[in-house]
């Protein structure tokens, strides 16, 4: 082979491109490695990931494990990650259902509900997601003090200090109605699969969504009650300057959910609103004329093709999610990026400290990308 | 008329200012088989969508097999039930096999076994010549053969009265003849068919009566033989010159 057949050769030429590409980058990264190094050793820094077993000494009043300020920097991180997989988790939930709510609601032929959906998905689209945290968080601390604060029929109360709910308090037998729980949630899959039988073999359709969500809710609200209610609930108190028992969620945490929630909820409305948009016409119109109602239609046709188009764009807004909530700092909820900055600033491991900020945020969001890509693959569209 | 299966009387619509159809009269008789052709933007499509209120008319009435078309969902329901349509586009559910295309309705909407829903449904697939395909995705099959699953599909609610609308139009030639056989086929066994096409062959040779469209209005309508041989107004001759002579 001649040289000059090599440029015109297009795989070799794809191969000779990737091999300089990658000498590239080899040599940056050799350049910030060794500068890296460098200047640590100048300013006298022991790098390493030995600090994580060395005391914290400062409180997280958000945790969800055992933490106190005896505890070690490591379990701290654990304390932030849980924080963060916890507001994540409950922000995708609650950004899912808006979202699939008002993108179809923004294509009613009802022309108040599309326009209010419609004004709600152009503001909070176009606010920045920092100021509407840090509005949400002014809502909650605007309040009425604990002494004035709003009760739901003396149960539910809202104050300044978040929000406190009755706390449920175990005792002997309660168990009993987990196993009510998992009996709903059997009999209902069994119901399920029963019906789609009949229906098969006799044509007719059973109510299974209805009979399961009263099986599922229904059948352990008995049982509680048969048991001679084994769950006690702590309802909270109005005391002399504070709420006495019950479970108390921070301003920050509900400021936070509320507002990645809204945020989110509405670039997922326009993403299903896309999605739905993207099934032609005549799919409703070919559904119609064979006789099958809009909500039928809906569920049999046009949602099963939509999906194909909304679940990638829904994965990026997850992700986004998930990592919008490190702008939690701002305001002080305790999630990883706020402890990791503690840690930071008592340690100076600072390249350290990011380092697993980022291998944490990678992490979640390996993980949710594999899922939302198996359960896309799942759904594809057979063509040839 | 007592014994016509659709009867439209002073019918007018409007997409928004544009007057689409004006004061149509029509009544159609039960196994008639009726061709509706006119330039495009006369109002044909419309007319046939207005009898499955596909579109929503405003004047006049529309009586299906005795029930007329309101705003009553009830009524609606149970004329789409006995009223198929065929679509230029196909419009299969291309998430769906040919076999579960021909099976959703009958099983959702008319309630029947799946596996009385699926005889029945291979039995109109073989009618229209493809009951090896059944288990393929619309996707992988031709235009011609989507056409016919389209007409199958139709059939498998058991209508009283069949729209088609322009459903050669989007094919290629080969493909139209295999389609407009099954349509032959389906005309020879009595059911009701208002076809909106150009395929004057078709026309002449199934036809009760061809309707000639133009501007929202009927202009003329009258036996097939009759149509071609002899129209009546300059229109229809000007019309039917251009379509015949290329």
């Amino acid at each position: 082979m001649r040289v000059q057949r090599i440029w015109t050769d297009e795989r070799a030429r794809g191969v000779i491109l990737q091999l300089l590409l990658i000498l590239a980058l080899l040599l940056v990264l050799a350049f910030i490695v060794s500068n890296t190094v460098a200047n640590l050793q100048r300013a006298g820094l022991a790098s390493g990931y030995g600090f994580l077993g060395s005391t914290a000494s400062f409180d997280i009043n958000q945790r969800l494990i055992q933490y106190d300020s005896t505890s070690t920097y490591g379990r701290a991180f654990v304390v932030g990650g849980l924080n963060t997989i916890l507001v994540a988790c409950l922000g995708i939930l609650a950004a899912t259902i808006i979202g699939f709510v008002a993108g179809v609601m923004r294509l009613s032929r009802n022309f108040f509900i599309s326009r209010i959906v419609g004004a709600y998905v152009e503001f909070t689209r176009n606010v920045p997601l920092l100021i509407q945290i840090i509005f949400w968080w002014v809502v909650i601390l605007a309040l009425p003090k604990v002494r004035d604060g709003i009760s739901f029929g003396d149960t539910l109360f809202l104050n300044n200090r978040g929000v406190r709910l009755p706390a449920p308090i175990i005792e002997d037998g309660a168990g009993i109605i987990l196993v009510a729980l998992a009996l709903g949630i059997a009999i209902t899959w069994q119901i399920a699969r029963r019906a789609r039988k009949r229906q098969d073999e006799t044509g007719q359709i059973f109510p299974v969504v209805r009979t399961g969500f009263a099986l599922i809710i229904g059948l352990p609200l008995v049982t509680y009650f048969l048991a001679g209610s084994p769950i006690d609930f702590d309802i909270p108190v109005a005391g002399k300057f504070n709420l006495k028992g019950g479970f108390n969620i921070t301003p920050e945490l509900v400021a936070l959910w509320v507002a990645l929630s809204t945020y989110t909820g509405a670039f997922i409305a326009e993403v299903v609103r896309a999605g739905i948009l993207s099934v032609g016409k005549g799919q409703t119109e070919a559904s119609g004329a064979l006789g099958l109602r809009p909500g039928l239609t809906m569920r049999k046709i046009i949602l099963p093709q939509a999906l194909r188009v909304i679940i990638p764009p829904l994965t990026s807004q997850y992700l986004n999610l998930t990592k919008n909530s490190s702008l939690a700092v701002a305001i002080g909820y305790q999630d990883i990026v706020s402890i990791g900055d503690t840690i930071m600033n008592q340690s100076g491991q600072a390249l350290e400290v990011i380092s697993i900020y980022m291998l944490f945020y990678l992490t979640i969001s390996v993980l949710t990308s594999l899922f939302m890509n198996w359960y896309n693959a799942r759904i594809a569209l057979v063509e040839r | 008329m007592s014994d016509s299966i659709i009867s439209i009387s002073g019918l007018n619509k409007w997409f928004g200012e544009f007057h689409v159809l004006r004061d149509i009269n029509l009544d159609v008789a039960s196994q008639e088989r009726i061709v509706i052709c006119g330039p495009s933007g006369s109002g044909k499509s419309t007319l046939i969508r207005c009898i499955n209120r596909l579109e929503e008319h405003q004047e006049g009435s529309i009586i299906v097999d005795g029930t007329e078309l309101s705003h009553d969902i009830k009524d609606i329901d149970s004329i789409r039930r006995e009223v198929g349509m065929v679509f230029q586009q196909f419009n299969l559910f291309p998430h769906l096999t040919v076999l579960e295309n021909c099976t959703l309705a009958p099983i959702w909407v008319r309630k029947l076994p799946r596996e009385e829903a699926e005889t029945q449904a291979m039995g109109y697939l073989e009618r229209v010549r493809i009951p090896d395909q059944a288990n393929k995705y619309p996707g992988q099959l031709s235009g011609g053969q989507q056409q016919r699953v389209a007409i199958a599909r139709s059939l498998c609610m058991h209508p009283k009265i069949m729209l088609f609308d322009e459903p050669t139009s989007a094919l290629d030639p080969e493909m139209i003849k295999e389609v407009l056989e099954v349509m032959v086929d389906l005309a020879q066994s009595g059911m009701t068919m208002l076809v909106v096409t150009h395929e004057m062959g078709f026309a002449s040779q199934v036809a009760d009566r061809v309707i000639f469209m133009d501007d929202g209005q009927i202009v003329e309508e009258n036996i097939p033989s009759e149509f071609f041989e002899n129209p009546r107004s300059d229109r229809t001759k000007l019309f039917l010159g251009q379509i015949l002579s290329h």
